[in-house]
């Protein structure tokens, strides 16, 4: 028989679902068997059906999803001893749902994905970099310092169309040039204006709802420090930073193995690969947790060991940035972009997109649809598209209701505006913003209000403080939506937030404050309509904001089992046994608990 | 000042000093100095902070100004199990708030807080990037996911069990 190889995805979200377990059985049954190896790789981005274990055999490759014990031992039993496919756990043929796909659906997850940034995420060893080479990995590189000018380079990133995928979406070609152009100390023959530069990654990847920076350094660490030593060869820059948040602990370990490797294998430290005139090597900084850090010139003063402050620019990072040097920072997409369009070309990257988008978007997808985790789409592909068939519709086919893009800097996109193409042009258009590409779907047993609070919340404790408009503005719109969720609001108060919004967004010096008021802009201007229901009615029509709903028992069809009782947490519902139960509405928490352990559902909600 | 140091918290002369070494003559370094010191005492104790202050020459108005504009920072002891709730936007929107009512209510304690018995500090995070499986909440290093208010509850008991 062929040698096999069975893969388990160890990344953070399948060690959530309990690949561990998983993991550790598969190494004791399979401990001593020479025709089968054993490869732990990181996420493919279908954490809805993790744990997930491959099974790679004569060229081809199984993947089994919500695989526990027993069906691991299954797969073992059937698919490698007997060659008899586990058919009820199968998701993937070949990396695509072929027809062998297990829930019938007609809207292939992975056929519609270009994968560029995740080309190795879920398919290599992370902490192995022969295999990062084996798959072309260090070829881009190469290709820059043997064949290529600086400035033919800086010209490829320009000519692929590439944007910063963090959110604001400048051409990262232009920060490039931006930052070579600099005059920075140490210069030497290749490099009169200076070699003393920084190249960044921000990896600060702050945004609720956003995980497919984590995703990338956790299965796939060399593809954002190949990026970023093409960038620094471009540039002309000695000194690399990766500013990564402290929550990501498995992101971190796997980077440190990969610099080390790395920095054996010669593509990192002094005079890489012969070339006399380029040094350049990487650390990683970790972040100690502030929102406000994934801007620019506040990650650059907590990297000096600040407070994560913005300042005004000019001066720009290109100029006076790490230490006053010329410093240029793009997030952990677009850096894993590049060697990719190093090594097939720009044409090849330009051939996808939409309009001035070019390439592909990652976007974690998650909130009220079937299939969560992350999927690269080209740009271009409608909101719809995404929604309905890579994300697999919605959660127990509710009604959609909206979109959240680009977290507490982005908007809420209705149902009639799911046919906008995914670009930043168009996305912009809407209200929201692309970001860095977290999807959150609703549906309606989401309340829009609810959710304008929640991210006014968020931005309100995540404020530096530095700017009055965004210390004080983001408060008082917060403390409005919280008087509109407990149905204390007056009408005058949409007025005030619409023009609070505007103040706060002139007045503030970074992205967090100009984009803050976004969340309660783009659902005031397409869900009005909820706003009104909460001042006037003093009612939530989606049922979530507790002061304005009620929990009641049909007395009629009540058995009286007690199981609500038993349920309730804070003792608020009362009767006794076979005879219908009440709640008493002054005591209960509108938890909701009694609703879903009642056998015969005679508890409403109004 | 050492003598203060030492009756707050056992041999801090000797646990503090190879940090204070290991991070002199560099500059930036606030942020790691501070980390340093909440990973050996368990939470950056303003004893400590004045100690290695006084050895860097930077003055503890300046470290607290760090380390209380960034969320890693604790200023009081945690307990044995730090539950860290997500309260993430995917998280919301799967009913974490919820799930946060039902710790609250079965801790005894509020966010931020510890239990008095020192077994459990309850805290609400951003994002722990685990969407796809919200609601989600860490204990200590472990992710569950898939939360409702009583499993959540069940996650603690199962961790306190014998």
């Amino acid at each position: 028989m062929n040698r096999t190889t069975v893969t388990i995805g160890l990344a953070s979200c399948g060690i959530a679902s309990g690949a561990l377990p998983v993991a550790r059985e598969l190494e004791r049954l399979l401990a001593g068997r020479g025709d089968v190896e054993i490869k732990r790789v990181g996420c493919i981005g279908c954490c809805y059906m993790e744990p997930l274990v491959g099974v790679v055999r004569d060229g081809r490759t199984w993947t089994y999803g919500r695989v526990d014990v027993d069906t691991l031992h299954r797969i073992i039993d059937e698919h490698l001893d007997k060659n008899v496919i586990v058919k009820d756990h199968l998701i993937l043929t070949d990396g695509v749902e072929g027809e062998e796909k297990k829930d019938g659906s007609e809207n292939p997850r992975m056929e519609k994905q270009v994968r560029i940034v995740l080309r190795n995420s879920g398919l290599i060893d992370p902490k192995n970099i022969d295999e990062y080479i084996a798959r072309d990995g260090y070829r881009g590189l190469t290709k820059a310092i043997r064949e290529m000018t600086r400035d033919e380079v800086i010209k490829e990133i320009l000519d692929s169309g590439l944007r910063g995928r963090g959110g604001a979406g400048f051409p990262t070609g232009m920060k490039w040039r931006f930052a070579r152009d600099a005059k920075g100390a140490e210069p030497n023959a290749k490099n009169p204006n200076g070699t003393d530069k920084y190249m960044v990654c921000n990896a600060d990847e702050g945004d609720p709802g956003a995980f497919m920076d984590r995703s990338v350094l956790e299965s796939d660490p060399h593809s954002v420090i190949e990026g970023m030593a093409i960038g620094a060869w471009a540039v002309g820059a000695s000194h690399g930073v990766i500013y990564c948040r402290a929550e990501y602990p498995m992101a971190i370990e796997h980077l440190n193995i990969a610099l080390t490797q790395a920095r054996e294998r010669g593509f990192l430290g002094g005079k890489i690969l012969g070339d006399e005139d380029f040094s350049f090597d990487i650390y990683v900084k970790e972040g100690a947790g502030a929102f406000v850090c994934g801007e620019e010139t506040a990650l650059i003063a907590s990297i000096e060991g600040q407070r994560g402050m913005p300042r005004p620019r000019p001066p720009f990072p290109a100029n006076s940035g790490i230490w006053k040097k010329p410093t240029n920072i793009n997030n952990v997409e677009t850096w894993a972009n590049v060697p990719w369009i190093l090594t097939h070309g720009s044409t090849a990257f330009n051939a996808y997109g939409h309009g001035r988008s070019r390439g592909t978007k990652v976007f974690a997808l998650a909130g009220k649809i079937k299939k969560g985790g992350l999927a690269e789409i080209p740009m271009g592909m409608s909101l719809r598209e995404v929604i309905y068939d890579v994300a697999g519709g919605i959660e127990n086919d509710r009604k959609f209701k909206a979109v959240q893009l680009g977290g507490p800097s982005g908007g809420c996109v209705p149902d009639s505006l799911l046919d906008t193409p995914v670009d930043y042009e168009s996305i912009n258009a809407t209200g929201a913003i692309m970001g860095s590409g977290g999807m959150v779907v609703m549906d309606e047993d989401t309340c829009v209000v609810d959710v304008a609070r929640f991210f006014l919340n968020f931005v309100q404790k995540e404020s530096c403080g530095k700017c009055p408009f965004c210390r004080i503005g983001t408060k008082r719109m917060l403390e409005i939506l919280e008087r509109i969720t407990q149905g204390k609001g007056v009408i005058e108060d949409l007025d005030n937030l619409i023009s609070l919004a505007g103040q706060i967004r002139d007045g503030s010096l970074c992205g967090l404050g100009q984009t803050a008021p976004n969340p309660v802009l783009t659902t005031l201007k397409y869900f009005r309509d909820e706003y009104v229901a909460h001042i006037v009615d003093k009612k939530c029509p989606a049922k979530v904001c507790a002061p304005l709903i009620h929990y009641a028992v049909d007395g009629g069809r009540c058995i009286g089992c007690t199981r609500c009782t038993k349920a309730c947490p804070v003792g608020a519902i009362s009767g006794e046994v076979k005879k219908p139960h009440r709640i008493d509405d002054e005591v209960c928490v509108r938890c909701g608990l009694c609703r879903k352990n009642c056998p015969v559902s005679c508890i409403s909600v109004e | 000042m050492t003598a203060a140091v030492d009756e707050v918290i056992p041999n801090m002369k000797s646990r503090l000093d190879p940090i204070v070494e290991k991070h002199r003559g560099k500059r930036g370094i606030a942020i790691p100095l501070l980390a340093d010191v909440q990973k050996e005492v368990g939470y950056v104790a303003r004893e400590a902070v004045e100690y290695v202050g006084e050895k860097l020459s930077i003055s503890p108005a300046e470290l607290f100004g760090v380390a209380t504009f960034y969320a890693m920072f604790r200023f009081q002891p945690q307990g044995k199990y730090v539950v860290r709730l997500c309260r993430g936007t995917a998280c919301h929107v799967q009913g974490s708030a919820r799930v946060l009512d039902q710790l609250e209510r079965s801790l005894g304690v509020h966010d931020g807080e510890t239990t008095k018995d020192l077994m459990f500090t309850l805290q609400c995070v951003a994002c722990l990037g685990c969407c796809s499986l919200a609601p989600v909440m860490m204990v200590n290093d472990e992710v569950h996911g898939r939360l409702t208010p009583e499993k959540a509850v069940q996650v603690l008991q199962r961790g306190v069990a014998p």
